[in-house]
């Protein structure tokens, strides 16, 4: 699982069923330290209700996406599987909302 | 998932049977402002998609997982496939500043 940043979201009406009614949010990997995104931008299904500019958990992969979705044959991968509130490092706090 | 522009076709007559029926389609991934990033790859398509349009797409395993009709993962239905066309973008809102792809003739 990776920290990410909410940086967008992405309409489409033509879609696979499998994305029906799903929010799909565009994240980029995030470094709590300096508090920079860095990395490649990658669609993801939102399961928790995260808003433009959170900071998320993201999981990459498709045997617990359908876990989640309940869907055996769920063609999608990367998921926001949780919104983060703080992280702790090397003794330090810090706190996302 | 990541975005792409659809930039021609695949035509294969002779293929494996789980391929046959699937409209295999020619993409440039993108960056979600629509710069080009990386080679071409071949995709299915499962939204009839058409030429130079915005789409986006999913690699590895949930590429085949597309394509099952019942409810279970029957290896034998699965395509060889590692990319498929999930849907077709009408709007990419991001806040990088910059404008995020769209597609114009839509």
């Amino acid at each position: 699982m990776k920290i990410c940043k909410v940086v967008g979201k992405v309409w489409a009406t033509r879609k696979h069923a499998c994305l029906k009614n799903r929010k799909l949010l565009l994240v980029v990997p995030f470094d709590t330290e300096t508090q920079k995104t860095k990395g490649e931008t990658v669609m993801a299904v939102d399961l928790v209700d995260a808003g433009e500019g959170s900071v998320v958990l993201v999981s990459d992969e498709g045997n617990s996406a359908r876990g989640m979705l309940d869907d055996p044959v769920a063609g999608i991968r990367t998921v926001v599987c949780g919104i983060i509130d703080e992280t702790l490092l090397d003794g330090k706090h810090r706190k996302f909302h | 998932m990541n975005a792409a522009k659809v930039i021609g076709r695949v035509v294969a007559t002779s293929k494996w049977k789980t391929l046959e029926g699937k409209t295999l389609l020619l993409l440039q991934p993108t960056d979600w402002n629509g710069k080009p990033s990386g080679d071409m790859i071949v995709a299915a398509d499962s939204v009839g998609a058409g030429a130079g349009e915005f789409v986006f797409y999913v690699k590895s395993r949930e590429a085949c997982f597309s394509w099952l009709s019942g409810n279970k993962q029957v290896l034998g239905e699965m395509p060889p496939l590692d990319a498929t066309v999930m849907g077709i973008i009408d709007g990419v809102d991001i806040t990088d500043g910059k404008a995020g792809l769209k597609n114009e003739n839509l």
